[in-house]
């Protein structure tokens, strides 16, 4: 495996609230390979944005504390002083944000925005930077960028604004563009074209970390996935092995909840029972636990990730390693027992009383 | 553009006239109330009255003497006062006018330097010891009544320190720009203060909220993620966009105040402005120089009105089309 | 109608609710134009199915489900519930008819009143319309508590004190309070996790048996609707450019705009596409959808439609019945 582009370690981040200390991102490890696409997937509370958030220290509440190792290019970030660690935002990792209507100050032109990125990290006449401020906005598909270059963001259509954004991103060529639902506030139809920007970019050779909770979106253009479930990994691996082979009863109950607009149709879909941990309530031992139809006495033991089949594949789970697609036909067949007529009710007052209880 | 800017002047006329109207009424259709006996002053008999009122034409219909008394304001400029005859009224405003405008711009200057930079400081330092401190400050400034602050203002000047501490001070008046800069700046400067110290807590208060607010806004956490200083954040990002809202409430005050409410600061320190003008015609029920002084007023608040308007859509993009 | 995959649930072949030629347009201010939210929608929706509206933000379907249960007023055309044009109904005359339809919103956390208690807010419509005494109407509270799987010690809560998913129970319980025979539900799911997400959707499919429910189902995901629909209209700037059968329609689209719109759905790589026959063909369209307020002549997809002729930009198509039910607004249509 080649050296990791970004190498991070043991993330933890806590929260200090009223309630007491919550943990949000509980020892997270991975990592991203020069050019390669990751994944990472969750609902919410998950902790996917705040572990990307922390990584790229953005996290200004002076409630939060961040510790373990993050590693970009053999310098850990976390402990990086704030002026070097300005020289890296933007210029080597840049992130887009989910809601481009909110992302950029609406009093300056978007090509002001993008002179101002562009001249925080070199040294260019704002002449120059505008001249490329164009060219980036041609680049990411918006038509008459000369003219354009000169709107303010609410003269753009939420699309053409995540556009805008990406084309900021891009603007200091990255290492690695972190993208936190990028389409998640976009039309299926402008989804479909933010996609295949990204795609095209990572042909370029950016690596990128795409969170999302949208399982398609995935399987659509990671590489490789990563699974978390209340602030810890549950399931990492090559897309394809995630996708064809899951591994984690959490990955299974997110690919079967879904509605496919392909397949057989099902009248009533598989559901995870019960609700998404909430930070503050994480269990001792794995966060799944007491939504998995497979529980067991193990359980109450934090399980750590672990390669199954192949050495990429990995997953934090006490089921016996082998045959876990046999597995995931008897968890399947344990949720639709309770979809009979007598059990249906049963596993309605086990999801309530789950619901109770967080 | 062009269109806009006559609708804009015509509802300003129309404002104006709504409210020389509602003033004129408030006089004239109030029971009890007779200019005429005012003006003839105590005591006068029925024939004197009698004349009085034929001579400032009170005996004809309401809408003719609402007519006349326009025309004597706006078109012969002429209109005297019934409390001091033969003094005009619209000299008066003249003479008033910039007295109240050296007052409330000097203190605007000052209460929107003061209150730019209490609620930065104030927004930028949250959750830190200064957050509160700087804004118990400002709690204080508004809760000072202005005539009080004055007042305790000239007893320390004036009086208790008189001859050691404040023997530069000027005693209360007004000194003409014109006549001798220094005089005029040394008079103003603490009706200055104490005017300014009331609206620069209140902007500091108002500000401070905005700064807070954008802070936590997605465009900030963008301009972070682009690896923009705080410094540049805090200025360019989040206090630019705070000061959208800042502003606008800034020309409805500044109006307000050019237009008399800066009242008690005049009174207290003896400037003869505006609002200490209305002051007087008020406290004798002379409606020639109240008539001229709320128009006046009027005119103040409506172009500041479009003044905000304008500077609105300068600051904020969104709002040019709409 | 055809019976639903496991056989359950037929629904009944009288019409439920008709919506003939459904205006609604905003005016803009300062311009002499309108906004034409609903521009001419007619469907028909038959008692215990499912209708599913799809399309992307702006292109009408949320006016549309006011429109049908009148919670705005339209500009044109009529919608009939049982039989009864209640597009121009008083008031009075209309509050009969309420309880019989009712609306589920998207945002449980504004749709319901901060300030007061889950069960006050499940009782308001029985108070509204007089369901009968105090002991009567909590009794009924309970009731719905129980069937939307709420837990009667929830009934004393206030909404922040439940998740996205119990909030929107919450108002499930609510619509269904007056038993309504249609439930208008705008886009229910979309602000929900997947995993909660798939529970309320089932709710959704056993309250329609229990009850015999039939549903006005508008939503963006086009997996959802799918799952959900009996049949599906497809929406485009205030216009059903096709509704079909939803497995004549997800199998052969036969509007552009359709096909377009599920070739963009990036579907779940997961091993069993390539059962399903060749991959699908990916249209992506190029710009984005016109501003309702200026829609273009003919033809409203026609901007962006890969097969647009002539005769769309002259010769507004309309939705016309094909052979097999399924009606189709486009000239040349890319199925029957």
């Amino acid at each position: 495996m080649p050296e990791p582009l970004l190498d991070v370690r043991d993330l933890r981040v806590r929260f200090r609230t009223r309630q007491g200390l919550v943990t949000a991102v509980d020892g997270l490890s991975f990592s991203v390979a020069p050019g390669e696409v990751l994944g990472v997937v969750g609902e919410s509370g998950s902790g996917k944005s705040v572990s990307m958030l922390a990584v790229l220290r953005l996290l200004t509440n002076p409630n939060v504390t961040v510790s373990g190792e993050v590693r970009f290019r053999g310098r850990d970030l976390l402990t990086l002083p704030d002026k070097e660690m300005r020289a890296v935002r933007g210029r080597e990792i840049a992130m887009v944000f989910q809601d481009p209507m909110t992302a950029l100050t609406p009093v300056y032109t978007v090509g002001w925005q993008i002179a101002e990125q562009i001249r925080a990290h070199e040294r260019i006449s704002r002449k120059e930077a505008e001249t490329r401020a164009v060219r980036l906005l041609s680049d990411v598909g918006i038509p008459d960028a000369a003219s354009r270059v000169h709107a303010y963001p609410h003269e753009f259509s939420g699309g053409m604004r995540q556009r805008a954004v990406i084309a900021m991103a891009l603007s200091c060529d990255p290492a690695l563009l972190i993208a936190d639902e990028p389409t998640t506030a976009l039309d299926v139809t402008v989804q479909a074209q933010i996609l295949d920007l990204m795609r095209e970019l990572n042909t370029q050779g950016s690596a990128m970390v795409l969170i999302t909770h949208d399982m398609g979106v995935v399987s659509q253009i990671a590489d490789r996935v990563l699974v978390l479930y209340g602030g810890r990994a549950a399931e990492e691996g090559p897309r394809r092995a995630v996708f064809h082979g899951p591994r984690h009863p959490y990955t299974w109950g997110l690919l079967d909840s879904v509605p496919r607009v392909g397949g057989p149709r099902l009248r009533r879909l598989p559901t995870i029972a019960g609700v998404p941990v909430s930070p503050g309530a994480l269990p001792e031992g794995c966060a799944f636990a007491p939504r998995c139809r497979l529980r067991h006495d193990r359980c109450a033991e934090r399980p750590v990730l672990t390669p199954g089949d192949v050495a990429s594949h990995l997953d934090a789970c006490w089921l016996p390693p082998d045959d876990r697609a046999g597995l995931r036909l008897t968890a399947r067949a344990a949720g639709g027992e309770q979809s009979g007529e007598h059990g249906e009710k049963q596993s309605e007052k086990q999801g309530r009383d789950t619901e109770v209880a967080s | 553009m062009l269109v806009f800017a006559l609708k804009r002047f015509g509802s300003a006329l129309l404002v104006m006239f709504a409210i020389s109207v509602l003033v004129f009424l408030i006089f004239f259709a109030t029971p009890g109330v007779d200019p005429a006996a005012r003006i003839a002053g105590r005591n006068a008999d029925a024939a004197t009255l009698a004349q009085v009122r034929h001579s400032f034409g009170l005996d004809r219909p309401l809408p003719v003497r609402y007519l006349l008394m326009m025309r004597h304001l706006l078109i012969d400029r002429d209109l005297e006062s019934f409390v001091n005859r033969g003094s005009k009224v619209i000299p008066q405003i003249v003479q008033a006018t910039p007295v109240t405008l050296s007052l409330v711009m000097g203190a605007a200057l000052i209460w929107m330097t003061a209150g730019i930079l209490m609620g930065t400081a104030a927004a930028t330092l949250r959750g830190k010891a200064a957050d509160p401190l700087i804004m118990l400050v400002g709690v204080v400034g508004v809760s000072l009544p202005a005539y009080w602050l004055g007042e305790v203002v000239n007893l320390l000047t004036q009086k208790q320190f008189h001859d050691s501490l404040f023997s530069w001070v000027p005693p209360p008046g007004y000194v003409g720009l014109g006549q001798n800069p220094g005089q005029w700046a040394l008079h103003m400067l603490f009706p200055w203060l104490t005017l300014a110290l009331l609206y620069a807590g209140i902007y500091a208060r108002l500000l401070r909220g905005e700064v807070v607010t954008a802070l936590g806004e997605d465009y900030v956490r963008t301009a972070r993620a682009k690896g923009l200083s705080e410094r540049r954040i805090l200025l360019r990002h989040a206090l630019r966009c705070s000061l959208i809202p800042i502003v606008s409430l800034f020309g409805l005050d500044f109006g307000a105040l050019v237009g008399g409410a800066a009242l008690l600061t005049e009174v207290v320190f003896g400037l003869p402005g505006i609002g200490k003008l209305t002051y007087d015609a008020l406290q004798n029920l002379d409606l020639p120089v109240i008539m001229g002084t709320v128009l006046y007023a009027a005119f103040f608040v409506v172009l500041a009105n479009a003044l905000v308007d304008i500077l609105y859509a300068r600051l904020d993009p969104r709002a040019r089309h709409a | 109608m055809t019976t639903a995959q496991d056989g359950t649930a037929v629904p009944t072949d009288e019409v439920l609710l008709r919506a003939t030629d459904v205006t609604k347009h905003y005016p803009l201010r300062g311009a002499r134009r309108v906004l034409r939210a609903v521009d001419g929608v007619s469907l028909e929706v038959r008692g215990g199915e499912t209708l599913g509206v799809v399309g992307e933000s702006g292109c009408g379907k949320s006016t549309l489900g006011r429109c049908l249960v009148r919670l705005t007023e339209l500009t044109g055309g009529r919608v009939e519930f049982g039989g009864q044009d209640i597009s121009t109904l008083s008031t009075r005359r209309l509050r009969p008819v309420r309880p019989g339809m009712q609306l589920v919103f998207q945002d449980p956390q504004a749709s319901l009143n901060p300030r007061r208690r889950a069960g006050d807010i499940v009782a308001e419509p029985l108070l509204v319309h007089r369901y009968g005494d105090a002991g009567a109407v909590r009794r009924r509270v309970a009731e719905l508590f129980d069937v939307v799987g709420l837990a009667a010690a929830h009934l004393d809560r206030y909404p922040h004190e439940f998740s996205g998913g119990q909030r929107q129970r919450i108002g499930i319980a609510r619509a269904l309070a007056t038993n309504p025979r249609l439930i208008v539900a705008d886009e229910p799911v979309s602000a929900l996790d997947v995993s909660i997400q798939a529970q309320v959707l089932n709710l959704f499919a056993d309250l329609q048996e229990e009850f015999a429910l039939t549903y006005v189902f508008i939503a963006h995901d086009l997996g959802v609707v799918r799952h959900v629909s009996d049949r599906i209209a497809v929406m485009y700037l205030g216009e059903i450019v096709e509704l079909a059968e939803t497995e004549a329609l997800y199998t052969a689209p036969a509007h552009p705009y359709t096909q377009a719109l599920l070739s963009a759905v990036p579907d779940i790589d997961d091993g069993t596409l390539a059962d399903d026959g060749p991959p699908r063909e990916r249209i992506v369209l190029t710009g984005e959808v016109p501003n309702p307020a200026d829609k273009p002549t003919g033809c409203p997809f026609r901007t962006r439609c890969p097969y647009a002729r002539e005769r769309c930009a002259t010769e507004r198509p309309r939705l016309a019945p094909g052979a097999s039910g399924r009606q189709v607004a486009c000239h040349f249509p890319l199925a029957g």
